[in-house]
C-alpha cells in the first residue's frame, strides 16, 4: 500500500504564502527493534522527501530512523504560477513513490 | 450572603425540569474528550488525521468494489447501527463481517483477512459516513440474548490479574493506569488510528490488547464473544455521536 496524501489549496492568489501538507503510508522500521524470536528487524525507512512546484524544487528533507510510521510533513511556499505540486518519497529497499496535485494561481 | 444561596436553591429546583438536564446529567464521555487538545486537533482536522491514509484507500475501494449495489448516501448511519442480526447465519455480525459476507454472497469474491488494510480502509470510510450521527443499535429482539452475553462478558473477571472490563472502565474511568488515562470504553470512533500501534486497528484489536493486558488469552479475531461484547458496548454508548476514524493515544 504505497499510498500518499497531499493537501494544498486548489486556488491561491499570486504572491500568497500557502501551506502544503504531505503524508505517506510507510512502516518506518527503525532497524533497532527485534521480532518475537529476538531477531533484529532490518531497517526500512524513507530517507528523502522532495517537493517540486512547477518542476522546481521548493522543499526537501532527509528522514532518519527516529521518524514515526506514516510520516507527515507540512511546509510553506509562495504561489507564483498555476501548475502541479509533486511530492516524491524515496527510501530503503528501492522504495519510491510520487504523487501530485494541481493548484490554480489567480 | 443570603442572595446567592437563595439564587442557588432556586436554580436547583429548576434542574429536574430543564430539558437539557438529561443531557447534562449524562456522564458518558467519548475517548476523544480524555485526550490532550493537541491530539483532539489531530483527529478533528482531516488533513492532519493519519487515518486519512486508510480513509482515502477505503473510499477508492468502495468506488470499485461496492459501487455496483451501494451509494455513499445509502450507507449513511449504517456504521452506527452495527452489529446487526444476520438471519442466514442466525447470529449477529459486525460491520466488517458484513463486508466479507457481502463479498462472498454477492460479489463471489474471497473475504479479506482480519485487520487487513482493505478491511480497515473500508470500515474507516463507511464509518466516516456516519460521523457525528448518534449510535443507534437496532431494536431487534433477536439481538437481546447476545447483548446479555456481552454484558456478562463485560462484567466477568478474566486473566491472571483477575479483572473485568467493568472494574477499570466503569469503576476507575477518568483515573490513571500508569501514565495513561482510563477512558470509559465507548466504541465511538472505530476503526481507530492508535499512536501506540502507529497504525489503524479495529475494536477487536483493541479488546485483544486489553485482554492480554490483564494476562488473559485473547479470543481470536472474529470470535462470537467479540461480537457480543461489541453489541453490549454499542448499546452502552447508544446516542453518543460517532467520530470515526478516531485517533487515540
Amino acid at each position: 500500500m504505497a499510498l500518499s496524501l497531499i493537501n494544498a489549496p486548489a486556488r491561491v492568489a499570486r504572491g500568497q504564502v500557502f501551506e502544503i501538507r504531505a503524508s505517506v503510508a510507510h512502516t518506518m522500521e527503525s532497524g533497532q527493534r527485534a521480532d518475537s524470536e529476538g531477531r533484529l528487524l532490518a531497517r526500512d525507512i524513507i530517507r528523502r522527501v522532495e517537493c517540486r512546484y512547477g518542476g522546481e524544487l521548493v522543499f526537501a528533507a532527509d528522514l532518519f530512523p527516529a521518524v514515526a510510521a506514516n510520516p507527515y510533513l507540512a511546509f510553506h511556499t509562495v504561489a507564483v504560477a498555476s501548475g502541479p505540486i509533486s511530492v516524491r518519497w524515496l527510501g530503503d529497499n528501492g522504495f519510491e513513490h510520487s504523487a501530485s496535485v494541481a493548484i490554480e494561481v489567480t | 450572603m443570603k442572595g446567592p444561596a437563595a439564587w442557588l436553591s432556586w436554580l436547583l429546583t429548576l434542574l429536574p425540569l430543564a430539558p437539557t438536564a438529561a443531557a447534562q446529567g449524562d456522564a458518558r464521555r467519548s475517548g476523544l474528550e480524555f485526550m490532550t487538545p493537541a491530539l483532539q486537533a489531530l483527529q478533528r482536522d482531516d488533513t492532519q488525521n493519519p487515518a486519512a491514509l486508510w480513509l482515502k484507500d477505503g473510499e477508492q475501494r468502495f468506488s470499485t468494489a461496492c459501487n455496483a449495489c451501494h451509494t455513499p448516501q445509502d450507507l449513511r448511519g449504517v456504521a452506527a447501527r452495527y452489529p446487526a442480526f444476520d438471519s442466514v447465519l442466525g447470529k449477529p455480525v459486525t460491520l466488517t463481517q458484513r463486508f466479507n459476507l457481502c463479498r462472498q454472497r454477492h460479489a463471489k469474491a474471497v473475504p479479506w483477512a482480519a485487520e487487513s488494510s482493505e478491511l480497515l480502509g473500508l470500515a474507516a470510510y463507511v464509518g466516516s459516513l456516519s460521523r457525528s450521527m448518534p449510535i443507534a443499535p437496532p431494536a431487534d429482539p433477536r439481538l437481546a440474548p447476545f447483548q446479555a452475553q456481552g454484558q456478562r462478558l463485560y462484567a466477568q473477571r478474566i486473566g491472571q490479574l483477575d479483572l473485568s472490563c467493568a472494574q477499570c472502565h466503569d469503576s476507575q474511568a477518568g483515573g490513571r493506569l500508569a501514565g495513561s488515562t482510563i477512558p470509559q470504553a465507548h466504541p465511538t470512533g472505530y476503526p481507530i488510528y492508535r499512536l501506540e500501534w502507529q497504525a489503524m486497528g479495529s475494536l477487536q484489536r483493541r479488546l485483544r490488547n486489553c485482554m492480554s493486558g490483564v494476562r488473559a488469552e485473547p479470543y481470536a479475531f472474529g470470535a462470537d464473544e467479540f461480537t457480543a461484547l461489541e453489541l453490549y458496548l454499542m448499546q452502552r454508548a447508544a446516542g453518543m455521536p460517532m467520530d470515526t476514524p478516531a485517533v487515540r493515544p
